[in-house]
């Protein structure tokens, strides 16, 4: 049994050589918007122009500084480029019923999202929150960041920029 | 002869995928994650830290995802050489902790190995992972979803729980059904009342070897739920029940089990409250009935309580209590707008939060059996009632604005009543605590910024007062340093007023971080949701290193 494994292990490790150089994509796992509706995250786009996905959680405090300092640029970054946030809060059943309640208390307008099992954190292989993605386009990851610290959201916009150029 | 086996099907498997390598352009991705803490032990007797016998201890864990259209399948490696202290021993070496794959047509899913699965809000079923707590009670199984109409979301499940790097004994069943109303025609679909109906039923069957009582081999429990959102309201319930499944947990009674949860809220940009209730009754749900601690549950009990997130907050936690317990929570968050007196330039953040816990009311079913007397019914409990013992109380207040274009200020207070008796399980009596957070940060140029934080936590009881200080600062989106100093400077044995001192550098790369801390550890609780971890004090340095691909 325990060869079976290994042997399996073996072939993923070695098959990873065959993955495309190309980046990846949005893989396709069933979320909820905040009034409980299902969505599948592979739908997640911005008609053609780069966005943002933001993992986070009520009870993370550099998430919330983190989006706290987006909160205020959103306005003068969406003027200027167009680019939208997707933030996935990965708060479980034990807060996530708080997570309309906190954006709205904290005045905070991202297209929000409950991922209450971490089915797309897992998927998107985060390890720590917060953890955040720039997507173009196409729906390639072109970008991504773990952890928050104050003025890391000027490097995002260097990256959006940079896409919109393209 | 084994090994000789094993060589050749190692040789077969990788000359094997180098072909597929080299002659067949599959196309596909592979992503995967890396994680590996370690750490190095110093004895401390002074802050208790125990003498680790190996001196370093590691926990490492690696998982690649492959997919290729509607195809995917992935595998977990884990290896403890040996588990971190304050993380069960039982992780032990090393193996593939999970595998699995997944093909999806349509409205059609269809997994076999393990997964992660949740039903309603989990008090029926949950399988989850969360290597902070040491936590991941995947099932190894098959699962089908599938959504015959527009709307209607169906799932069923069976299989075993993982066991460390073995499998659990008893074997889960389960099937859940969501209709999202609104879906169902077209003309629903913009009213402004949504609802959402879900049930779900869990069966478990262990074999009953036991010497002294006849035990139901299946135990089944049934949920069911509902979702209503109107306008700016939004309210959530559900309901569970289990059948009498004496175990470990409830000290074999015959008692059958319940859990009712309720979920309201009011959010308008700005403004919001909240307000929940949630009663527990013998709802222990194990896939062994003979399982305690952190393994083998099919079902999740958060607690009602507010997640603390600052040092000194978060010291007393509140754990869920499966055996029974009612809980209340209130909350108020408020957005102050800008240009007035406290709101300033750039408007503040308001946020006052309740909650109280208390045990389930039990009364004794005739005069001749006590209350919880083994294989028993135990005892009977009204629904409504409320028990006369505090368990947990917390009442926080927050407060957070920008003071000009760099400075920012966070204040939080906190008053909490601790049972310690119930909560870790020995005696310690009641602790009353009040805790006060100064956090503030200051951008400088360059994304250079500075964050220091005061934290006082005042008590009579248990180790007596506390005072923190940490002084972070970063370099935007790279580095991070930070020293603080944990003082318990209130200890009523004057050879424990100890001073933790921990120095930290945390190095960020995309998504590669390498942290190193240095210094003194308290003893604590580490909580997330209702489940609990213990970590011992200890001494010396730890690494930790993430990334992804």
């Amino acid at each position: 049994m325990k060869t079976i494994q290994f042997v399996i292990f073996l072939l993923v490790i070695s098959l990873s050589g065959i993955a495309q150089e190309a980046k990846n994509t949005i893989p396709s796992v069933t979320i909820r918007t905040l009034d409980g509706k299902q969505i599948n995250t592979s739908e997640l786009n911005n008609d053609g122009k780069p966005f943002i996905i933001s993992f986070w959680a009520t009870y993370c405090k550099p998430c919330v500084r983190e989006f706290t300092s987006l909160m205020d640029v959103y306005d003068d970054w969406q003027e200027e480029t167009g680019v939208k946030i997707f933030a996935i809060s990965v708060d479980d059943a034990r807060t996530s019923n708080n997570v309309p309640a906190f954006v709205s208390g904290k005045g905070w307008e991202f297209d929000f999202y409950l991922d209450t099992n971490g089915d797309f954190k897992r998927a998107m292989n985060v390890n720590l929150i917060p953890h955040t993605f720039i997507v173009n386009g196409k729906g390639e990851v072109v970008w991504q960041h773990t952890s928050f610290a104050e003025g890391g959201e000027l490097e995002m916009l260097e990256v959006i920029k940079g896409l919109i150029e393209e | 002869m084994n090994k000789l086996k094993f060589t050749i099907t190692c040789i077969f498997a990788c000359s094997f995928s180098f072909i597929i390598n080299a002659q067949i352009n599959i196309p596909g991705e592979i992503r995967g994650d890396f994680q590996a803490d370690f750490q190095i032990y110093q004895t401390d007797s002074v802050i208790g830290a125990p003498d680790v016998p190996e001196k370093f201890l590691m926990n490492s864990y690696l998982n690649l995802v492959y997919m290729k259209g509607n195809f995917s399948a992935g595998v977990r490696y884990e290896a403890y050489y040996n588990a971190l202290l304050g993380y069960d021993p039982r992780y032990k070496g090393n193996g593939i902790a999970s595998r699995w794959a997944s093909y999806k047509h349509k409205d059609f899913e269809i997994t076999a190995g393990n997964f992660y699965e949740q039903f309603g809000s989990g008090i029926l079923l949950r399988s989850y992972e969360d290597r902070n707590l040491g936590m991941d009670n995947s099932i190894d199984g098959v699962r089908i979803n599938y959504s015959p109409y527009k709307g209607i979301f169906l799932k069923g499940i069976a299989g075993y729980h993982r066991y460390f790097f073995d499998k659990g004994q008893g074997i889960i069943r389960g099937a859940d059904a969501e209709i999202h109303v609104n879906s169902l025609r077209e003309k629903w679909e913009e009213k402004d009342l949504k609802v959402i109906l879900g049930g779900s039923f869990v069966s478990k069957y262990q074999q009953d070897k036991d010497p002294i009582y006849v035990l139901p081999e299946n135990v089944g429990a049934l949920a069911g739920r509902l979702t209503m959102v109107y306008k700016k309201i939004n309210l959530f319930g559900e309901y569970a029940y289990k059948i009498n499944d004496p175990s470990a947990v409830n000290r074999q009674i015959y008692k059958e089990g319940q859990a009712f949860f309720l979920n309201a809220s009011y959010a308008t940009k700005g403004f919001s409250v909240l307000a929940a209730v949630k009663r527990i009754d013998n709802m222990n749900f194990r896939s062994d009935r003979n399982a305690t601690g952190n393994v083998l549950q099919i079902n999740y009990l958060p607690s009602l309580t507010k997640p603390h997130a600052y040092a000194l907050t978060g010291y007393y936690p509140y754990a869920s209590q499966p055996n029974g317990e009612m809980a209340i929570m209130g909350q108020i968050a408020y957005k102050i707008p800008k240009k007035t007196l406290i709101g300033g330039d750039y408007g503040a953040d308001l946020n006052v939060n309740f909650s109280r816990v208390h045990d389930i009311q039990r009364l004794a079913i005739n005069d001749t059996i006590s209350i919880g007397q083994s294989g028993t019914l135990g005892y009977s409990s009204p629904f409504t009632a409320i028990g006369d013992e505090l368990f947990f109380q917390d009442v926080n207040l927050g407060f957070g604005r920008r003071m000009n274009k760099n400075l920012r200020l966070n204040l939080e207070y906190v008053y909490i009543i601790y049972n310690t008796d119930v909560i870790e399980g020995h005696e310690g009596g009641m602790v009353h605590a009040h805790v006060g957070v100064v956090d503030m940060s200051l951008r400088l140029k360059n994304k250079h910024a500075i964050r220091w934080e005061i934290q006082h936590l005042f008590t009579d009881q248990d180790k007596g007062n506390w005072i923190m200080g940490l002084v972070e600062y970063t370099i935007a989106p790279k580095w991070s340093f930070g020293v603080q100093d944990i003082f318990n400077y209130g200890n009523s044995d004057a050879g424990k007023r100890i001073h933790f001192y921990l120095a930290s550098v945390a190095y960020t790369h995309n998504s590669s971080r390498l942290a190193i801390n240095y210094g003194k550890q308290r003893e604590g609780i580490v909580c997330v949701g209702g489940v609990c971890r213990s970590v011992p004090a200890s001494n010396g340095l730890s690494v930790s290193i993430t990334t992804n691909f």
